[in-house]
């Protein structure tokens, strides 16, 4: 359903974002503490001003009370302090909240930070264990399936209906390493052809390794306030002009339909309170966690028809100097992912672009951007239109 | 770590008891005609309670497949086929494919159910390509 709470009148003041790839200095609540401060920093505030604290939890050291547990490591006691998970959707639906609790007059000014560390603070089996327990405990995780493996399931299903082939997903690999080799703190840079993709390491048949999002370290915060107290702070503010979700079923072998998600309803909803379309937007920053995934959502999203996301995105219009720049920090496939908090850097990377502080990747006349999010294999969705005004 | 085995709810104990016998049970709502998978309290369609069991014919075709390279633990050697299946009867459920060659495998193909020991307790369903399609795989 539409969200009229976001309908351009809140606005997104100040971000951060930690160091990211490999951080193996700082744990995952210290990641999320320093995100927190950063981002009020930056919008030109100190935790005097803000009096809302939205956070996730971490896979690589949970705590019962998260929000709280950050809150108090900075002897802040924000007016509303609250911890949510929807997985890798958590991102956008907490901002979401943000503006809704803001609208209810929970809070005036908040703070929603995420960080996790599955690279540093978990060993390889831990991480791989821990995100494959999204599975079914009765029905699906008796079997062995990995997280690739859920994807590979969608992916298969893809292929079979559509005719889309190996090289199409892997497409989306390489345009996302080709703008991570222009962004400093990537954790991967060095350029991949499509032969790189499809000569990587099997995963799970189709998906080889560079299908794949990394797993890293690293944190990101934003700060969410409504817009008419937006103005003064340092930097352009950023307006969320639009936002939707899409809730389809939580474990793959419940969904009704393989090759189409949720996306679609949460990219309609968003769509429909911002009153743009596909069409408008200048930069995407879509969720990347494999590469069927970006393929199904740009269908699902309206780029393109449904099954010609493999023709879209291997037309190199994603690339840089395409017309639809996507993922332009590198993605979770080549930038950053830490697991849930994935999304935040499309995030911060799309504010960063709006705001024209992209310094040699800049793009010119970024005024729209769509960010995706997702959690689950493919299961619920949001999608959250951004503007800025000139 | 060990493989996960299911612990059944008093509720899903007879589809558990029914793969210990070699049977592949589903249930049916008699308030609305819908057969579910997996088991419930409330029919997903229509919410009644007014559910029984039925024997499934353990026959279905392959709705997606993956050969999984590397396994989630050391208790799974790979590699090996992770699978949806969609079940006569309506129902679509996860399992294994077991001895089939992976460049055998198809989506739309037909399989029939099978079982195998999880643990001294548990049995679960697994499927094998339908003996017509088998070819020469062990």
């Amino acid at each position: 359903m539409t969200n009229m709470g976001l309908g351009g009148e809140f606005a997104l003041i100040g971000m951060a974002e930690s160091d990211v790839g490999i951080v193996p200095d700082k744990s995952p609540r210290e990641l999320c503490v320093q995100v927190t401060l950063d981002a009020v920093h930056d919008a030109g505030l100190t935790l005097k001003d803000v009096d809302g604290l939205i956070t996730c939890n971490a896979f690589a050291e949970p705590i019962m009370y998260h929000a709280e547990a950050v809150a108090e490591y900075l002897g802040w006691q924000p007016r509303h302090c609250v911890t949510v998970n929807t997985g890798g959707g958590t991102t956008f639906m907490a901002l979401n909240m943000a503006a809704a609790a803001i609208a209810a007059g929970m809070a005036d000014t908040i703070v929603v930070s995420m960080a996790d560390s599955l690279r540093s603070f978990m060993t390889r089996d831990q991480a791989m264990v821990v995100q494959s327990s999204s599975g079914h405990p009765h029905y699906e995780q008796p079997y062995g399936p990995t997280v690739p493996a859920y994807y590979a399931l969608i992916a298969r299903a893809h292929m079979d209906r559509y005719g889309t082939t190996e090289a199409q997903f892997a497409a989306g690999a390489v345009s996302c390493r080709a703008w991570a080799a222009q962004h400093p703190k990537a954790q991967k840079r060095d350029p991949i052809s499509l032969d790189d993709v499809l000569n990587s390491r099997a995963i799970a048949d189709p998906l080889k390794v560079l299908d794949c999002s990394l797993v890293s370290d690293g944190g990101a915060a934003v700060v969410i306030t409504r817009k008419d107290r937006a103005k003064d702070g340092p930097h352009k503010p950023i307006t969320l002009l639009g936002y939707g979700e899409g809730h389809a079923y939580e474990h793959i072998s419940q969904a009704k339909d393989l090759t189409t998600s949720a996306a679609v309803q949460s990219g309609r909803a968003a769509y429909a309170a911002s009153g743009l379309t596909p069409d408008d937007m200048d930069l995407l920053q879509l969720y990347d966690c494999f590469t069927p995934a970006l393929l199904i959502q740009i269908e699902d999203l309206g780029f393109c028809e449904k099954g010609e996301g493999g023709d879209w995105l291997a037309s190199g219009i994603t690339l840089p100097g395409g017309s639809k720049p996507l993922n332009t920090h590198g993605g979770m496939l080549s930038y950053c992912h830490p697991g849930n908090p994935g999304a935040m850097f499309g995030l911060t990377e799309a504010i960063t672009q709006m705001r024209g502080d992209a310094g040699e990747r800049q793009l010119s006349d970024i005024k729209t951007t769509l960010c995706h999010a997702q959690g689950g294999i493919m299961s619920s969705h949001a999608s959250l239109i951004l503007g800025v005004e000139s | 770590m060990a493989k996960p085995v299911p612990q059944p709810t008093p509720t899903e104990q007879p589809f558990y008891d029914a793969c210990a016998r070699g049977e592949l049970a589903l249930q049916h709502c008699q308030n609305c005609g819908h057969r579910l998978f997996y088991p419930r309290t409330h029919c997903d369609q229509c919410h009644s309670t007014d559910l029984v069991w039925r024997t499934a014919s353990g026959a279905g075709r392959i709705a997606s497949y993956t050969v999984v390279r590397r396994g989630v633990s050391a208790d799974f050697e790979a590699p090996y086929i992770v699978a949806l299946i969609d079940l006569e009867e309506g129902p679509r459920m996860m399992s294994q494919i077991i001895e089939a060659d992976p460049e055998a495998l198809a989506v739309g193909l037909s399989v029939t159910v099978d079982f195998a020991a999880w643990s001294e307790e548990i049995t679960l369903p697994v499927f094998r390509l339908h003996p017509a399609l088998a070819g020469d795989h062990p």
